[in-house]
């Protein structure tokens, strides 16, 4: 077990890089899954049908085939993603900046996929909330994005969280797979790199690399149920 | 009462629920501050017909105008129109998340522009005429049915329609709280507020009716003044209603 300490800061360098692209992606998969969200109970049909190809696509398909396009297919388009170097953000997020744009790929796969599970955990809020309260608001004369930001979605809420919560759980571990797509250094490639090159005993390695997950999702978790007491309580 | 052309008009209006058909060929004028019941035998698309008139339920052939404007699709014209009719519905449909002061400006703030100030003051003075001032601070989970519906009544008012829709505003009411809802929608008749009322209680169609309205199976199947209809309906439909729902 003395590779959990001797080795302490490749597990750290890992952790810390995993909780870069978790954050990122949860913030881009938020806001994407609630533009698809909005797109999915538009009362256009044209959007509606746009919102539930989106979810369609990305909710049925493995997150391995998606990276697999994002890692393949971007660059067979000539794109580097490079429209994700955003200037600022990349002196926190440094790999946002690099030329290698394997964690830039990683990212938008990421993104991509969450977002269609983002846009149900919010829908499934929205159905939550009576029918009567949006047609009372549509009575009145509020037009759709009116009705949705000052009757529908703060009933909704609180009804959303704990799914949202569930679904940026899932991504955090989803995220383990970005090391077969070329980003070195993520919490669970960092395995491979102990093991394989470093010869380290496999157990332990692989009880560090949990030990880095679980510091992640625990805490998310138990903030969860807290809310969830707290709903039921106001209930 | 009714003064050059009519506020509301329905012309050979038609809805299909898939295979149900709710509204059969139904045509109806509505005029200016004209107070139309419209009863009948539950399932005889009396409420589906409130609801075609502000389109919160799309008509599948014919045609409905309001005040000479023919009804917009989907869209701001449509928001805009809505914005002109008000609507109390049976099961108040207050915005639970805020108090009853604040769903009585939602609309005003919002859909007109008014200033907050301007509107929370009217609002007030709706929620007085209505008899629940005191409770303008309340959420409506804090108040009763009767109370609430009357705070529906008040969130429509707000909006200055020039017509208003109840779509059975007592049938979830206990029978205590019946008459205080009732009271309020009288005395809007009163005023000269052009009303199309969805309703079972009887009394209100005789006393503030100047039609009523008599639909079954999504037929519209007499329209005659209150006195007139109860005293001799001239379908055996209308007879056999009323016979069920007068004997007791």
């Amino acid at each position: 077990m003395s590779v959990l300490i001797d080795k302490f800061d490749v597990f750290a360098s890992g952790f810390w890089l995993t909780l870069q692209i978790c954050f990122l992606a949860a913030i881009g998969a938020l806001i994407l899954g609630s533009v698809v969200a909005v797109l999915r109970i538009s009362p256009v049909p044209p959007l509606r049908a746009l919102g539930t190809a989106y979810v369609n696509t990305f909710r049925n398909l493995p997150l391995t085939i998606v990276m697999f396009f994002a890692a393949f297919g971007l660059p067979a388009l000539g794109s580097n993603a490079d429209f994700l170097r955003i200037p600022g953000l990349d002196i926190v997020f440094s790999r946002l900046g690099t030329d290698l744009p394997y964690f830039r790929f990683a990212l938008i796969a990421l993104v991509l996929y969450t977002a269609a599970f983002v846009c149900e955990a919010l829908r499934s809020g929205v159905n939550a909330v009576p029918a009567g309260q949006a047609e009372a608001a549509r009575s009145l004369g509020l037009t759709f994005i009116q009705n949705l930001r000052h009757v529908v979605l703060p009933q909704s809420w609180t009804a959303s969280v704990v799914p949202l919560g569930s679904v940026i759980i899932a991504m955090i571990k989803n995220s383990a797979l970005i090391g077969f797509f070329g980003v070195i250094g993520d919490l669970s490639q960092t395995a491979d790199q102990l093991t394989s090159a470093g010869g380290e005993p496999f157990i332990p390695v692989a009880i560090g690399i949990s030990i880095g997950y679980l510091i992640m999702t625990v805490p998310l978790g138990a903030l969860l149920d807290r809310v969830e007491r707290r709903q039921a309580v106001a209930r | 009462m009714t003064t050059s052309e009519p506020l509301i008009v329905l012309e050979a209006v038609n809805k299909w629920f898939g295979p149900l058909h709710v509204l059969d060929n139904v045509s109806l004028s509505v005029g200016r501050g004209e107070v139309v019941v419209v009863i009948g035998p539950s399932g005889s698309g009396k409420s589906t017909l409130c609801r075609t008139i502000n389109r919160l339920e799309p008509i599948t052939s014919g045609s409905i105008t309001f005040d000479g404007q023919p009804l917009p699709a989907e869209g701001r014209a449509l928001a805009k129109l809505r914005s002109e009719v008000g609507m109390v519905f049976q099961s108040f449909n207050l915005f639970a998340h805020k108090t009853i002061l604040e769903n009585v400006t939602l609309g005003p703030i919002k859909v007109r522009r008014e200033k907050p100030a301007a509107a929370r003051e009217r609002g007030l003075a709706l929620l007085d005429r209505v008899g629940i001032a005191n409770q303008a601070d309340k959420f409506p989970a804090q108040l009763s049915g009767g109370q609430q519906q009357r705070v529906a009544i008040a969130r429509a008012l707000a909006m200055q329609p020039k017509a208003m829709l109840f779509d059975e505003p007592t049938s979830a009411l206990d029978p205590e709280m019946v008459g205080e809802v009732l009271d309020v929608m009288t005395s809007l008749a009163r005023e000269g507020m052009t009303m199309v009322v969805v309703t079972h209680e009887m009394g209100f169609a005789r006393h503030a009716a100047n039609r009523v309205v008599f639909m079954a199976d999504g037929q519209l199947v007499e329209d005659a003044p209150p006195t007139e209809f109860f005293a001799n309906p001239r379908s055996e439909r209308a007879k056999d209603f009323l016979s069920k729902i007068l004997t007791h």
